[in-house]
């Protein structure tokens, strides 16, 4: 790998772990969010068991939304967005690196934090592990086509509601596969079929989206 | 004409109010769309004229303060 | 091809051209827009099936199909912008994104309407309609982020980025939401899932389309017109016209 693109890398590693706060709150939100879910439907496990897939997703989606922003947003303000652009290094890898990091520091601890979700929403052991099939594959899609949309809004200065409004309907089908492939799971059928449109998905835009982030960044700072 | 007469013609089979809400609202909402994008047209040429008019005065308001100081 | 389009890369004869064809798709989009409301609604026979309700296809239908088609257009508009550098073609992407969002908003309306003689209820999540949806969220999002930017050149490119995210994804919603609505329902819906349809309710259809096509042609020109004059502001031709606009009225 190239040492350039390594101490971004780390660099992105390092000043997520310095800012605590912003790492741990998107966390706290979701936690939040799944919590409202007995209370505002119902405590019944049947009921929990049935909208649990869903209720994860969309709280995976939406706290996500949250901490998206910092994916280009500090490197804007202090022009290391600009300098990496004038560099010469290539801006589509330079935007893979970062979206790495970014799912590094902000999903996988959703990751690990899924199966007390799992627990709240009284999901079985075949659900639970499907539901870590799709978010192992479907949170770097999040990431991916997520930093496309921050790179066009990076220059705004309030960026985050559209942010929301231009992601959550490209969203739509992820949220619909996941959720089926849980749901699957609890019938004890195969749900390797939506698995596998996830991973497609995922294939095209790790394939496509670097180009659309590079561009868009280099949109933003016009 | 499918109609026997104006009146049936205006109940559609009992549909009345389904069928002419939509045909209104579509028709209502395409009007609404060129009216609006008219006057956005007008209002623009309107402003451009203002923003040329103030761009004038400013320059004959320099050109004078130039001509009392030059005094 | 190349040669003939190339001039109106310059918004000045783009200008020039929309002027010259306007009156043209005025007058085209009225008279089929008469002769397919009048025919569909009064002459074309009743649906064996439906009775009158039926006669809502006659807008809801080419509303539905001009939706999807003025995002595909927006989109390309946003990849000629894109590979040519042509800023005549993010003006007409942005002079689009509005109408196209009415003709959404049309076929949702009267597609409740027509749902709730048919099916007992103003909404159900019906693929079609759930996909609709999605696409009037997409048209938002263009529309938000293009008004967003203060600086309406950057802005342009900025939604046309989004406009082409969105047309890759169309596809993939319009599916999805299929299967997810056969997962999810029984076939309800069959109704609206005709083999084929006759022709003498076809030609009223196909003339409305046709009618709700030069619709969006003709409001397209004339946001596109605004959309050049508001970014030429202070080029010479566009003050001289909005001198000689002034003087006429």
């Amino acid at each position: 790998m190239n040492p350039l693109l390594l101490g971004i890398f780390k660099r992105d590693m390092q000043i997520a772990f310095q800012q605590k706060a912003e790492l741990v709150q998107p966390l706290m939100f979701l936690l939040m969010v799944v919590t409202l879910f007995p209370l505002g439907v119902s405590p019944s496990p049947e009921t929990l068991q049935r909208i649990g897939p869903g209720v994860i997703w969309i709280a995976a989606i939406l706290s996500s939304l949250l901490g998206m922003e910092r994916l280009f947003r500090d490197d804007f303000i202090d022009g290391s967005l600009e300098q990496y652009t004038l560099s010469g290094m290539s801006l589509p890898a330079v935007a893979t690196v970062k979206v790495l990091a970014h799912w590094l520091v902000s999903f996988v601890p959703l990751l690990i934090l899924s199966p007390l979700l799992a627990m709240f929403l009284n999901l079985s052991m075949d659900m639970f592990i499907a539901l870590m099939f799709t978010l192992l594959i479907g949170t770097p899609l999040l990431s991916l086509i997520g930093a496309i949309a921050v790179g066009l809004t990076v220059g705004l200065a309030r960026g985050g509601l559209l942010l929301a409004l231009l992601l959550i309907p490209v969203f739509i089908p992820l949220l619909i596969f996941a959720t089926s492939a849980v749901d699957s799971a609890a019938l004890q059928l195969p749900y390797h079929p939506q698995l596998a449109i996830i991973g497609a998905m995922l294939l095209l835009a790790a394939a496509a989206a670097p180009f659309a982030i590079a561009y868009s960044l280099k949109v933003s700072q016009n | 004409m499918q109609f026997d007469s104006f009146s049936a013609f205006l109940e559609m089979g009992g549909y009345a109010f389904y069928v002419w809400l939509s045909f209104g609202v579509t028709f209502g909402v395409m009007i609404l769309l060129v009216v609006l994008s008219f006057r956005q047209h007008k209002g623009l040429l309107k402003s451009v004229l203002k923003e040329q008019q103030r761009q004038v005065r400013i320059k004959e308001a320099r050109e004078k303060s130039h001509a009392s100081s030059a005094q | 091809m190349w040669k003939w389009l190339h001039p109106y890369a310059k918004t000045e004869n783009a200008y020039q051209l929309c002027v010259t064809l306007q009156p043209w798709l005025w007058v085209s989009a009225l008279v089929c827009l008469a002769v397919g409301t009048v025919w569909g609604l009064a002459f074309a026979p009743q649906d064996y099936q439906q009775g009158d309700s039926f006669r809502i296809i006659y807008i809801h239908v080419p509303s539905a199909i001009l939706s999807m088609g003025t995002y595909v257009a927006m989109a390309i508009a946003a990849l000629v912008g894109m590979v040519w550098q042509w800023r005549t073609a993010y003006m007409s992407m942005i002079a689009m994104a509005p109408v196209g969002a009415v003709m959404t908003f049309i076929a949702l309306f009267t597609g409740a309407a027509w749902g709730k003689p048919m099916w007992g209820a103003w909404w159900v999540w019906d693929a079609r309609l759930t996909s609709e949806l999605i696409l009037l969220f997409l048209y938002i999002g263009v529309i938000a982020l293009y008004g967003a930017f203060e600086d309406k050149q950057q802005a342009g490119k900025a939604a046309g980025v989004m406009a082409l995210v969105g047309v890759v994804n169309i596809p993939i919603i319009h599916y999805s939401v299929e299967w997810w609505n056969t997962l999810h329902q029984g076939a309800t819906i069959s109704k609206f899932d005709q083999p084929s349809i006759a022709p003498e309710m076809l030609w009223p259809l196909l003339i409305s389309l046709l009618g709700f096509a030069f619709f969006i042609g003709a409001v397209t020109t004339i946001r596109l017109r605004s959309e050049i004059v508001r970014r030429e502001m202070h080029r010479p031709w566009v003050q001289k016209l909005a001198h000689e606009t002034s003087e006429n009225s």
